[in-house]
This record gives C-alpha cells, sequence and structure tokens, in this order.
C-alpha cells in the first residue's frame, strides 16, 4: 500500500478539538464531519485538501478527547496519511480501528514542510520527500497491528476471527 | 522483575501471571461505559458484530454531553442510546433527572470499583483510577467491540511513579496538584504511560481529590492515573459501591520509567493558562502580572463538579456579589450532589452571589451548551482543557483553576487568591 500526496503541515500538540471541534459532535456522519475537518487551526483546510493528501505534524498530535470523529473526518477529507514525532494515545488507537494510516518518524516531521510532495510505502515504512528528495525510515506496526490493518480494522478482524 | 499496580491489574484481566511494559495483551472488560456522542455513533459498529451485548450488567450509557438535549440532532442521539438500552435491557443506563456527568455518577452509583479493568469512550474514563482500578478512554471502535465481546486488546504501559509528600495547604486542593504536576512533566510527559500516585501524602488527599488527579491524567498523556486503595477507598466503596472488589499493589521491585517526588506542603494554588492544561502558573506568578480580566467562571464539570468543590466554592462566595462583569455558572457534576447543595443550602449561597446554576451536564466544557464563550472573551473553569475554541469561538480564552480559586476570580472580577478572598471554611 502507498500514498502520495502534498503536505499540510502543523506544529506540537494538534488537539482533538481542533481537529474537529465539539460544536460540530451532535452528527456522526462522515461527510459532513470532513467539511468542518481542521477548522479551529486552518480554517482552509477542509476546502483545500485533495485525496491522497498527507498532514505532518510535531509531538503529541491528536492530544484531548477520545472522540473517533477527529481521525474519521481526516481520513473521509482524503487524508491518505498522518506523520507525526509522537502521537496521543487514544488517536492513535482509533485511526489504526478505523484504518487511517499514522506513522511515527520524528526525522520526517522535521524535514518535511508544507506543500513539499511526499510518497509512502506502508509496507517498508519508507517515506520519500520528492520536493526535497529526501528520504525517511518509518516506524513499522508490531505484527498484531499490521494484522489489524490488514484486516480492514478492528471491526474487520473480530469479525474474521469468529468466522474461523 | 516486578509489576506496577496497573501491570497486576492487566495480567490479572489477561489470565497471565505476568505482563511487561510493551506486550500486547487481550484483556477482559469488568465495565464499558459510552455517553450520548460517543454511544449513538458506536451502535452501528456493534451491530455488525454482535445483536446482544456481552454482558448486560457491564454496559453502561450515559447522556450527559449536549444534554438535555441542546437541538434536534442531539435529541435524536440520545434518543437511540436510550432505546439501545431498553432493547438491551442494560441495568446501567443513566436517564436526565437520575443522572449527572459520567464520571462522577459512576462511582457514586456504584458502577466501578477497585481492581476493575474499565474502558469508557471518553477520555476523562481514567478518572476511576482514583478508586485503584485500571481505567482508561478509548473510541468509539474499541468501545462497540468492548460492548459486544467483553475484552480488548492493549499494550501493557510502563509508568511513572509520583511519591507524594507531606499536606496540602488550606487553599490547595487536587486540582492544583494536578495541574503543577503536568506544568512539571508536559503535556505528553506520561504519554502511553500509567501515572502510579503513592506515597503518605496521598493519605491527607479526600476522594474527590483523587478523582481530580486522576481525571487529568490523560491532560499528561497518560495511559491511565491510578492511586492506591486505602482506608478512605474502602469507606468510599462501602459506602456507594455493592460489588466485591479486588486489591492490587505494585510489586516492590516493580520498574518506573521515572520517580518524581512532589511535596504537597509546596504546591500552591496553580491555573493553567491558555491553550495547554501544562502552561502552568502559581497565583504568585499570576499575583505579579497584571490582573487578567474575565468574563466567565465555570464550577462543574468531571474534574472539579463533587460536593467538596462546591462546599469549598461556597464557602469562598457566601457573603459576596459575582463581580458585575461576570458570568458564574455552577454546575453541580450529579442529581445527588445537586441535592445535598440544596440540603445544605449552598444553593442559596450560589443564587444569592449571582450564579446560575445548570442541571448536571458536560455543557460548557467542551463549549457544547449552556455556557458557550464569544470571541475574545476570557474564562476562568475549573474543567479539563483550555484549547483552543475548547468552550466557544476560537479566539475566547480559558484558565483553568480549582472551585476556590474559581470562586474567588469570580468575585474579583479577575483570575484571584483564594487566600486573599478568605472565605467561611
Amino acid at each position: 500500500m502507498k500514498a502520495l500526496g502534498h503536505v499540510f503541515k502543523y506544529g506540537d500538540n494538534v488537539d482533538t478539538d481542533v481537529i474537529i471541534p465539539a460544536r460540530y459532535l451532535n452528527s456522526f456522519d462522515p461527510q459532513e464531519l470532513a467539511s468542518h475537518a481542521m477548522v479551529d487551526i486552518d480554517p482552509e483546510f477542509a476546502g483545500k485538501v485533495q485525496p491522497g493528501d498527507i498532514i505532518v505534524a510535531r509531538k503529541n498530535f491528536g492530544c484531548g478527547s477520545s472522540r473517533e470523529h477527529a481521525p474519521l473526518c481526516l481520513k473521509t477529507a482524503g487524508v491518505s496519511c498522518v506523520i507525526a514525532d509522537t502521537f496521543a494515545r487514544i488517536f492513535y488507537r482509533n485511526a489504526i480501528n478505523i484504518g487511517l494510516p499514522i506513522i511515527e518518524c520524528p526525522e520526517a516531521a522535521e524535514g518535511i514542510d508544507a506543500g513539499d510532495q511526499v510518497e509512502i510505502d506502508f509496507d517498508s515504512g519508507r517515506i520519500y520527500n520528492r520536493t526535497k528528495g529526501t528520504e525517511f525510515q518509518g516506524q513499522a506496526f508490531p505484527p498484531f497491528m499490521q494484522e489489524l490493518i490488514s484486516a480492514g480494522g478492528l471491526v474487520n478482524y473480530i469479525n474474521s476471527k469468529k468466522n474461523k | 522483575m516486578g509489576m506496577t499496580m496497573t501491570q497486576k491489574i492487566l495480567a490479572a484481566h489477561a489470565g497471565l501471571d505476568h505482563v511487561e511494559a510493551g506486550q500486547l495483551i487481550m484483556a477482559k472488560l469488568d465495565i464499558v461505559m459510552a455517553n450520548d456522542i460517543t454511544g449513538p455513533m458506536a451502535l452501528p459498529i456493534f451491530r455488525q458484530m454482535a445483536d446482544k451485548v456481552f454482558d448486560k450488567d457491564k454496559v453502561v450509557l450515559v447522556p450527559d454531553h449536549f444534554t438535555p438535549n441542546k437541538d434536534i440532532k442531539s435529541a435524536e442521539n440520545s434518543k437511540a442510546i436510550r432505546e439501545f438500552a431498553k432493547d438491551q435491557g442494560l441495568s446501567w443506563y443513566f436517564e436526565q433527572g437520575k443522572s449527572g456527568v459520567e464520571h462522577a455518577i459512576l462511582p457514586e452509583a456504584g458502577v466501578v470499583t477497585a481492581g476493575e479493568c474499565i474502558i469508557g469512550a471518553d477520555s476523562h474514563t481514567c478518572t476511576y483510577g482514583a478508586l485503584g482500578a485500571f481505567s482508561t478512554g478509548v473510541g468509539t471502535t474499541d468501545i462497540s467491540t468492548g460492548m459486544a465481546t467483553g475484552e480488548l486488546w492493549f499494550k501493557v504501559p510502563s509508568a511513572i511513579k509520583f511519591v507524594l509528600k507531606g499536606e496540602p495547604s488550606e487553599f490547595v486542593s487536587g486540582k492544583d496538584i494536578i495541574i503543577h504536576i503536568i506544568g512539571k512533566i508536559g503535556v505528553d510527559g506520561a504519554l502511553y504511560k500509567s501515572m502510579e500516585f503513592t506515597g503518605e501524602g496521598v493519605s491527607h488527599l479526600s476522594m474527590d481529590d483523587r478523582f481530580t488527579i486522576a481525571n487529568m491524567a490523560i491532560e499528561a498523556g497518560a495511559k491511565n492515573g491510578i492511586f492506591p486503595v486505602d482506608e478512605q477507598t474502602k469507606a468510599y466503596l462501602a459506602e456507594h459501591c455493592k460489588k466485591e472488589y479486588h486489591v492490587y499493589e505494585a510489586d516492590e521491585d516493580a520498574v518506573y520509567e521515572d520517580v518524581i517526588e512532589i511535596d504537597l506542603s509546596e504546591v500552591r494554588p496553580t491555573v493553567a493558562f491558555p491553550h495547554l492544561p501544562g502552561n502552568a502558573k502559581t497565583i504568585d506568578e499570576v499575583e505579579a502580572m497584571e490582573p487578567i480580566k474575565i468574563d466567565q467562571v465555570v464550577i462543574g464539570s468531571c474534574t472539579n463538579g463533587r460536593m467538596s468543590d462546591l462546599r469549598k466554592a461556597a464557602a469562598i462566595l457566601k457573603g459576596h456579589t459575582v463581580h458585575p462583569d461576570v458570568r458564574v455558572m455552577v454546575v453541580p457534576a450529579t442529581q445527588k450532589i445537586y441535592k445535598q447543595c440544596i440540603a445544605e443550602g449552598l444553593l442559596d449561597i450560589f443564587v444569592d452571589a449571582g450564579c446560575a446554576v445548570n442541571t448536571p451536564s458536560c455543557g460548557p466544557c467542551m463549549g457544547g451548551h449552556m455556557g458557550v464563550m464569544a470571541a475574545g472573551e476570557k474564562c476562568v473553569s475549573t474543567t479539563n482543557r483550555n484549547f483552543v475554541g475548547r468552550m466557544g469561538h476560537v479566539d475566547s480564552l480559558i484558565y483553568l483553576a480549582s472551585p476556590e480559586v474559581a470562586a474567588a476570580s469570580a468575585i474579583a472580577g479577575c483570575i484571584a487568591n483564594p487566600e486573599k478572598v478568605g472565605g467561611d471554611r
């Protein structure tokens, strides 16, 4: 599995309240949520994001609430991957569970700028910055999580176990 | 190699003699909880896996975020979980009028107890660590899976040990202590880890203080916060909970990533400035600044809406009036607390001082309803997050503080030192 897209870049501690503010949480319709993605940190994001685009941020991405609406709105908006130094733990679980690829890689998070065109190979964890010609090695998921991701998320994983 | 308290609880729930940090395990769940934001979203996912919940006594639904329903969509969401609770015959569904903020009502109603493995689709589920349980927040897919199967995968966390010493001074409570700690280690200082609170200082913390501290473990990035079970815990459980409980203790040779000593007697009233809970400033630092004028005060929430919190706020507000430029909302966290406030005359004090008293709800804490802020407004809030736009407009500002600081600020019209206002304690 590969991703290719342009980068939206953010800093430390991008919290779930700015990814999708609570005022929109009376809905869990993915399209509606996607139309408000990142609104309180980057009001232009939802209008500009193209399928395949990549978010790169620094420490503790997705801190705050447990709202799965956060990774869901990013995935639905077309985001193909989030790269960060570190992720907040609930966001990390939620992203894996719904099948939004995320990669922890501080070097890439530092070396990639807004607007760069970036290619990611999820099997190898290789991150290639086409704009700058630089390459980074992201951390691979442990086998159990790879199993979850390749099953297409936690629900499919549970169901596939049940059917065995 | 010994295990931490959290690791012991996880090992027991995974059916293993031993676990270590980093290990991936499947653990049995004692309580699986969702609210009116995460619950409705979980139902269609749950139905992909099961028709019936794994145990009707262990799946809990609490409508509290947008309730009383703030609009039609919220009403539809509440209706969905109400009907689900009825269809499934859930033992624990907390309807308005018999309810409260989830993390206050679950311990109060005896739904959660020591030694349990608990997940909730709300990040502040870590609150129940105050009772000596492993308790953590998860998202919708995880909660749906928990509801269907009664188990969930966890990565066993490492831990930071906080050794609490001494006794806090008169106007210092759990909120000041946890803001002080987050200020020290940062908002990702405990990322993926447990925060285990130990030491003789624990005995000087009330159960309400412990709930407040455990509640905000997530604000340091922690997986959970946990307190040892002592005589106070046992007395609390005897009063509230009929379930059997199990006491786990960390091994003497448990391995910690870090050990941090906190002298409670040195902690000052502490305020978290915008826009991070770790932006801690002592009240002395605040007093050295130009006065920070405020527009709103919120006293309540899963962090600080319990009985002792409201007593402390009332003691300061008694005989005073709220500053003319400030709106104050007091939100008792549960109906029982609300009633107790009436019985003790606290509602008279709040209303006479010029506060609005809201019905139990998460409302203002996450900018949901009943206290949303306009551009440029500033709020002193006893809640747990001061992120950009958390309580309303993206240009509003939140200062997190204890009920004592919030009450003193309500009177002064700017962030104020409760030691200077005093109060009838």
